[in-house]
């Protein structure tokens, strides 16, 4: 929650494919010179997580996620409007059955 | 515009020079490729990468289908049976050569990535038994399982294996450069090809390559028709800097192109308005053989070409009676009869027949070995699966075995797209190759999906090393030229203009490549018209003289995409003046036109060829059969490789 009472300029992105996991990550830039993208930079703070600075630009491959040292640093997220759905078969076949 | 300051440091007005033999321009697969088998050949190699080659490229997270290896030990059709199918699918209107290539060497390159690290078989045995798995080789194949000659792979694997073999060899590899331009004998549109400049995508700086031979390998164009200025990485199939530099530069420097009048009704991952690729419902390419139900959980049968129903998954992988082998499944592009293979029957009959929207892919009752072959091998290692499908499904609780997953559409597409939204995709046009995938550019060679009617990580990886062979021959047999100052001078001042302008009267990237989209929609969509192709001439035009002079960048970054833009418009104008070359429709070109003659038609069935000569466009043409006989010509262009395989054996 933003506690400061500021705020911040910047404009809303469309989506935000990556994640980072501050308490795991070791900052190590790892993602950063992976991405063919090349949409991060790494952050001006020594072992902090990198900063995704286009995230318009990604292309969703999840190389960032396969170079990265630590389990569970960085997520990689489609954005909302494609994301798909699945459901349970039994209940389609349920849902025939109880029409 | 926030506050961070850029982190790298700034060297616009630095430049490097580097000399080599052999310059690979573009570090994907076809690149990695042509620059393995050029250092193998004795000759210093340096490859320019705009990403990070240890994965960059279209196949660089993965792939999980191995096409047309038609020599593997498995394999039950020559590659004469499977080039002449792909010709005749396309009616002529296919890249004899490299696709003869594709079915000849793929194989070979297949037993080289496995020697350099990658998995070419399931040696771990889990697939033991399996009616894809040769038992022998423990190789896997997919769609055709009596003829076997497209194989699954641990695609994943590939691109860091070429990778290390790049650093063994001692090849430069130069990554985070954009190569801008072809640099020319004398600076001349048509003549040698000696070099080329790039300029670093974190610092800006200008780097002037020179080599004997030059390899193209920068894929093909994207974002013509497409785009999106919130998502741009979602407009395309492609990866987001992908967006046909190569063909630009080649372009501009006077390389012959042929079929860019080709554009097909856009199909897959455009402006996010389709879903993940792979990761929605369907039955296609790497879900071939899944079952389809409908939302009342009834399964939709699969039937073969002559639409008799097919009662056992096994059948689905099997060419129907009295048909040699088939090519892929499913109706992805409409194959011909002769290569046609089972499919779901189709959107129009199942909806008659009373099966309920929405459809869902359902692998819970596939054969178990079926069903982990493709949740977990095939989604996995396929591009762009193992993180966000494979691993973000299964977190959230994805179970193949209980649940069933949602299509969109009527089936591959996933989403229905306006008939203006266009994209190269397919088979689309070219540079224009000879039987050395030489160009008419002395001193350049081209692999990948930079050719004309090119496709597929195989056909890359064949032709990149191909290409890399005769290219290495050619530099063993040259020398270093001298390069054109004045060239050099042209360009630096090309694509340095635009940080010199002041951000709050410019125009950036993203606008203009939206406006070069909404012009190709409107005066280069689905039937053409001169009428309508000569306006958006005229806007490109427009925009050549008027808009990039009062572009802007921040940082080198958003000049590389804005150098991608200026590259984006020029295509365009290509794609245009090759529409209004050809006067009549083509249906395999997927091009039709609103105001042909009908006499045009027949004199028309040939490549029409386009390139630019003392800056005026020449339009040529070639007989569709211009390669000739394909062993005879292959084995005169390939003694010294046929000698050396035959020795290995
Ligand atoms: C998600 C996905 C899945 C796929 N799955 C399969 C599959 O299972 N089987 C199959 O056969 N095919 C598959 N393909 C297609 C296959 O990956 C491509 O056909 C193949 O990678 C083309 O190789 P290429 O070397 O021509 O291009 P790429 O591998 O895309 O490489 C082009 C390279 O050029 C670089 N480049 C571009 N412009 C410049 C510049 N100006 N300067 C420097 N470098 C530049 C790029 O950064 C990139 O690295 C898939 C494609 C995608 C996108
Ligand atoms: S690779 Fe992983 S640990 Fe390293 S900076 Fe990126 S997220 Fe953090
Ligand atoms: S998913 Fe791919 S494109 Fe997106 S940030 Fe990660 S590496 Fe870059």
């Amino acid at each position: 929650m933003n506690n400061d009472k500021k705020c911040y300029l910047g404009e809303m992105p469309s989506a935000n494919p990556i994640i980072y996991h501050k308490e795991k990550c070791i900052g190590c830039n790892r993602c950063v010179n992976i991405c063919q993208v090349d949409l991060f930079i790494p952050n001006p703070e020594k072992g902090k997580p990198p900063i995704v600075l286009y995230p318009g630009e990604c292309w969703y491959c999840g190389c960032c996620v396969m170079e990265c040292p630590i389990e569970g640093a960085i997520t990689l997220r489609h954005p909302l409007m494609n994301q798909v759905h699945w459901v349970e078969k039994d209940k389609l076949i349920k849902n025939k059955e109880e029409k | 515009m926030n506050n961070i300051e850029w982190p790298y440091p700034l060297e616009w007005d630095s430049e490097e020079r580097i000399d080599t033999d052999v310059l690979v321009l573009g570090g994907g697969i076809a690149g990695c490729m042509a620059a393995i088998a050029a250092a193998r050949k004795g000759q210093q190699v340096v490859l320019i990468e705009k990403g990070a080659t240890k994965r960059s490229g279209a196949g660089g997270s993965g792939c999980d289908h191995w096409e047309s290896a038609a020599t593997n030990p498995c394999s039950k059709v020559t590659p004469e049976e499977i080039t002449l199918a792909m010709l005749d699918d396309n009616q002529g209107y296919n890249n004899g050569i490299s696709h003869y290539i594709e079915c000849k060497e793929g194989y070979d390159r297949l037993l080289d990535i496995e020697k350099m690290g990658g998995k070419i078989r399931d040696t771990k045995n889990e697939f033991a038994g399996a009616q894809f798995r040769d038992e022998d080789t423990k190789l896997m194949f997919a769609y055709d399982y009596e003829n076997k000659f497209t194989l699954r792979i641990w695609g994943s694997t590939f691109k860091p294996a070429m990778y290390d073999e790049l650093r063994r060899l001692g090849v430069k590899i130069y990554d985070r450069v954009m190569v801008t331009s072809l640099l020319m004998e004398g600076g001349k549109q048509g003549g040698r090809c000696i070099g080329a400049t790039g300029m670093h995508t974190r610092t800006g700086k200008f780097f002037i390559f020179r080599g004997k031979a030059s390899i193209m390998c920068m894929s093909r164009p994207a974002r013509i028709w497409l785009f999106s200025a919130d998502l741009p990485g979602l407009c395309e199939f492609r990866p987001t800097q992908c967006i046909g530099d190569g063909h630009a530069m080649g372009w501009r420097a006077g390389a012959e192109f042929t079929m860019m009048e080709k554009s097909v009704g856009a199909e897959f991952s455009a402006s996010g308005r389709s879903y993940p690729p792979y990761g929605a419902g369907n039955n296609h390419n790497t879900w071939y053989g899944t079952s389809l139900i409908d939302s009342e959980g009834k399964e939709i049968p699969y039937a073969d070409r002559d639409g008799n129903l097919l009662n056992n998954v096994s059948d689905r992988f099997k060419p129907s009676k009295g048909q040699k082998f088939f090519m892929k499944g499913g109706s992805i592009d409409y194959p011909k009869y002769e290569i046609e293979g089972p499919e779901t029957l189709s959107f129009a009959k199942m909806i008659e027949a009373g099966y309920k929207l929405p459809f869902y892919a359902d692998l819970s009752k596939l054969p178990e070995l079926e069903r982990k072959v493709i949740w977990g091998m095939m989604i996995g290692e396929e591009g762009k699966t193992k993180v966000p499908i494979y691993k973000n499904y299964k977190d959230a609780g994805f179970d193949p075995e209980k649940h069933v997953i949602q299509c969109y559409g009527t089936g591959w597409t996933s989403a229905d797209f306006l008939p203006q939204e266009r994209q190269l995709f397919g088979l689309p046009g070219g540079f224009m190759n000879d039987w050395t995938l030489g160009t008419n550019l002395k001193g350049l060679y081209v692999a990948g999906d930079s050719l004309f009617a090119s496709n597929c990580y195989g056909h890359a990886a064949t032709t990149g090393y191909y290409a890399g062979r005769h290219g290495a021959e050619y530099a063993a047999a040259n020398t270093l030229t001298e390069i054109d100052a004045t060239q050099v001078e042209q360009e630096k001042n090309r694509i340095y203009a635009p940080i010199r302008n002041e951000p709050h009267n410019s125009i950036g990237w993203k606008e203009l490549n939206a406006a070069i989209s909404k012009t190709m929609q409107n005066y280069c969509g689905e039937i053409k018209r001169d009428e309508l192709l000569n306006i958006g001439l005229l806007r490109l035009k427009e925009y050549e003289k008027k808009v990039i002079p009062n572009t802007f960048a921040y940082n080198p970054h958003e000049l590389t995409r804005l150098l991608e833009v200026f590259d984006i418009l020029e295509v365009s104008q290509l794609i245009v003046h090759s529409c209004l070359a050809r006067k009549s429709s083509a249906k395999p070109l997927c091009f039709y036109r609103g105001d042909e003659k009908e006499q045009d038609q027949e004199k028309e069935n040939k490549f029409i060829t386009i390139k630019q000569k003392s800056q005026k466009i020449e339009i040529g043409g070639k007989p569709l059969d211009y390669f000739g006989n394909l062993k005879e010509n292959y084995e005169n262009h390939n003694k010294d490789y046929i000698r050396r395989c035959k020795d290995e054996q």
